[in-house]
């Protein structure tokens, strides 16, 4: 496994100290003053190294969380009729006993697990666990720079994230509940503290948890943008950087563009809920109390939610997509395919992200004029999709590939992409969503395609980066457990949903729509998908039982670059310190993806261009 | 392209001020999603129309003052006039202090004529737009306070990197003073 290329290892340093470039770093002692002890070096660190894996660390625990309630929730959907009762030493009075002992869960929590579920993983997990996590680890690494542009923000952006995480985590707890509106919080049951018992204090600090969120999430991605514009190292120029890195690139334009909305459509529902505002309420009787709130149009909370709620979904996309571009470009040992269409996909995915939000409304009063031009720019979005899987497909066309867990999970997040890209082109058609909207189609879609497709670009991400984060190795027994099993269960859960949707059986139903005659018989459907749930909950004890044990006990790194990679991440000290190159920051003589040029296995960026050889990033 | 393409060099922008760029970038964005939501919820009827208080035309010119007077402060620190750049300062922070009083003057002038906080959309907008903005300019005061702080209590030195940090409050100064024209040319145009 462990590619050891001496050729390069000892050119590396020859190379480093001859074309390096030498900004002082060392000569000032800003590393060791801030890193002096325990606290100040794992806790409190503005280290970005430690603030990635803080981020990773985080969002495991927060995924372990989000992924136990949808299996409590899935088993009030398979097994209506089973005892909960032994759940109760977890959650308490949210199962109600009967007379014979009988255990079932409360259908306010159902809907609170719902909320909470939607939230934690879009939020907590697919946002700030995997943008978090490899925007801090990789930009600095990859683009050749000391750290952040400013270091304090990112603490800072991490310990608003941590919280946000509180202030979520304490609201579980509340006797009333958390909120249980759902997670895009559409008034007016998100707007009326009376509308439901998740709707008062359990809102109150839904609301709270986000903006803070929203900070952490502000502060991150105007780091991201800046050292990426501005601290590259020497030669390191856009068209040379790594995919990762236009990826987080473009996401963080988009969170930084798109989550300011959605904090002004909060501090209006907040307006609302305590100041007595009408934007979001009109005419409304609460339990046949008439209140006195006219004017107000829900539509325009939807409207600013979807205006962050679509880009947030290339947010937890995209990253992965420059990830998984990375994983198997190294793993085929190939050139990336098309790494400009590459660029430029992202490029234009991310314009398209913010001109298609009312797909998530075609069903909400929106006029269907207006709905037309939104369909057109959502089947767009398809182009670019298909362009990166034509690209990823022709990476791995025909190469040596090597079948790591990483690079087995760059693949499958291919095949996920692709299964879940497709029914978006059904959803997409305002024509088709009138049958298919609010079912368990919807529910399959989103996913397959951004749920379960940016957890194996995540998965990649760790396997492959695992070695530069601590040293070790992950271990590739489990790993592959984890991918077939994860694979195959994921298919089985999401699949028969599309079956179900299609037959129209509604999503957001406490007994799965079994009090419809005609959805009855999907009853040994809904068992079979939650047994699939649990299994693939257990395989993810698996990953996280791997992945802890590594940190410890992982086998351990001897070389530098153990996948043979080019780019400069792999070219810092085994365990990079504060400043992560000890001496000259290396130049970028070359693109990242020169590999079997040549007759050479892969020639890192540092090395310079022979004569008359052709920059393949530069030149296109 | 030629943009996206340029080699290493040391005279970059500061990664600080791209920083601020790239925040107030994002801070549009937000005032644009606010004006926005105003016209769409304008254009669907029960809206009530009301004449803007002549305060906020004062306040306008205030603000339009101060980023004249911190121009002027910033080209004293340059040149090395000392009591320009700290005389400008001190004007600069008292026209903030008053534009957001008159801010406050003028909300109670709204309320007076009946547009209350509650009682229609319309109202409700001018406040939160212009209450949002008003917590905008407060930074920028609390901002100004810390440059003030420098220009008191240091020596004058008109050192690179004393002149970048001023150069922050300068740009995010100038920022809050644009976005309020942008808002009351808004409000005017939609009235």
């Amino acid at each position: 496994m462990a590619h050891v290329n001496p050729v390069a290892e000892t050119l590396e340093d020859k190379l480093t100290q001859e074309l390096g470039y030498d900004d002082h770093f060392h000569e000032h002692h800003h590393g060791d003053k801030f890193q002096s002890n325990f606290l100040t070096t794992y806790i409190f660190s503005t280290d970005h190294k430690i603030i990635g894996r803080q981020f990773l660390i985080t969002g495991i625990f927060w995924a372990f969380i989000g992924a136990a309630m949808s299996i409590v929730f899935r088993l009030q959907l398979g097994f209506p009729e089973a005892d909960l009762a032994w759940l109760r030493p977890i959650l308490g009075k949210w199962i109600m006993v009967n007379d014979a002992g009988i255990g079932k869960l409360d259908p306010e929590f159902y809907y609170a697990l719902v909320t909470m579920h939607g939230t934690i993983l879009v939020f907590f997990v697919l946002t700030a666990g995997l943008s978090g996590t490899f925007a801090n680890l990789l930009i600095p690494l990859q683009i050749g720079a000391r750290d952040m542009a400013s270091p304090l923000l990112n603490a800072l952006s991490y310990w608003f994230f941590f919280l946000a995480g509180v202030v979520l985590f304490l609201s579980l707890f509340l006797s009333t509940g958390p909120f249980s509106g759902g997670w895009t919080a559409y008034p007016p049951l998100s707007a009326l503290p009376q509308a439901s018992d998740g709707s008062g204090a359990g809102m109150t600090m839904w609301i709270v948890a986000m903006a803070l969120f929203v900070v952490s999430s502000l502060l991150g991605g105007i780091n991201y943008i800046t050292t990426i514009l501005n601290l590259r190292t020497k030669g390191m120029s856009l068209w040379r950087m790594p995919l990762p890195m236009w990826a987080i690139f473009v996401t963080a334009i988009l969170g930084v563009l798109s989550f300011p909305v959605l904090l002004s459509g909060v501090l209006l529902l907040m307006f609302d809920r305590s100041l007595g505002t009408s934007f979001y309420l009109s005419e409304i009787v609460v339990g046949g109390e008439i209140l006195d709130r006219i004017g107000g149009s829900p539509i325009l909370f939807q409207h600013l939610f979807w205006f962050l709620g679509h880009p947030e979904v290339y947010i937890i996309i995209l990253p992965a997509m420059g990830i998984v571009s990375e994983v198997l470009s190294v793993h085929s040992r190939k050139p990336i395919f098309g790494y400009t269409a590459m660029v430029y996909s992202m490029l234009a995915i991310g314009f398209l992200a913010f001109i298609v939000w009312a797909h998530h409304m075609f069903m909400a009063g929106v006029n269907p004029f207006i709905s037309n031009f939104f369909v057109i720019f959502t089947l767009i979005i398809a182009v670019p999709s298909a362009v990166k899987v034509f690209n990823w497909i022709g990476t791995i066309y025909g190469s040596n590939f090597r079948f790591t867990s990483a690079s087995l999970f760059g693949v499958g997040f291919v095949s996920m992409f692709i299964s879940g890209g497709l029914t978006g082109i059904f959803l997409g058609n305002s024509a088709i969503d009138i049958a298919l909207h609010d079912t368990y189609f919807v529910v399959a879609h989103f996913h397959i395609v951004m749920g379960v497709a940016a957890f194996f670009g995540m998965f990649a991400g760790v396997y492959h980066w695992f070695p530069k984060m601590f040293g070790r190795y992950m271990n590739e027994t489990m790993g592959k457990i984890h991918f077939w099993g994860t694979l195959v269960g994921a298919y089985a859960i999401f699949w028969p949903m599309h079956y179900t949707g299609m037959a129209g059986v509604p999503r957001r139903y406490y007994d799965g729509g079994a009090s419809f005659d005609a959805f009855r018989h999907f009853e040994d459907l809904n068992r079979f998908i939650t047994v699939a749930a649990m299994l693939v909950f257990f395989l993810q004890v698996v990953f996280i039982v791997n992945f802890f044990y590594s940190i410890f006990s992982g086998k351990k790194l001897t070389v530098k670059n153990p996948w043979g990679s080019n780019s400069l991440e792999w070219t810092t000290p085994i365990k990079p310190g504060h400043g992560n190159w000890p001496g000259k920051i290396p130049t970028v003589q070359r693109w990242a993806y020169d590999y079997g040029k040549g007759g050479e296995e892969f020639i890192p960026q540092y090395v310079p261009l022979k004569e008359g050889e052709h920059d393949l990033g530069e030149g296109h | 392209m030629a943009a996206l393409r340029q080699e290493y060099n040391q005279s970059k922008i500061h990664p600080h001020k791209l920083a601020l760029w790239v925040a107030i970038g994002s801070i549009i964005m937000m005032f644009g999603a606010f004006t926005s939501a105003y016209v769409v919820r304008r254009a669907a009827g029960n809206w009530l129309e009301f004449k803007l208080p002549d305060i906020f035309m004062v306040s306008t010119v205030i603000i339009l003052l101060s980023s004249v007077t911190i121009q002027l402060a910033y080209a004293g620190f340059k040149n090395g006039k000392e009591k320009q750049y700290k005389g400008m300062l001190l004007v600069t922070a008292v026209l903030g202090l008053a534009f957001v009083v008159m801010q406050y003057m003028g909300w109670e002038a709204l309320n007076q004529m009946g547009a209350t906080f509650t009682v229609n959309p319309s109202s409700s907008f001018i406040y939160v737009i212009s209450g949002l903005h008003a917590a905008h300019v407060l930074g920028g005061i609390g901002a100004l306070s810390v440059a003030l702080t420098h220009a008191f209590v240091l020596p004058f030195k008109p050192t690179l990197r004393r002149k970048q940090r001023f150069d922050l409050v300068v740009q995010y100064w100038h920022f809050v003073d644009i976005l309020w024209v942008y808002l009351m040319v808004f409000f005017m145009l939609q009235s």
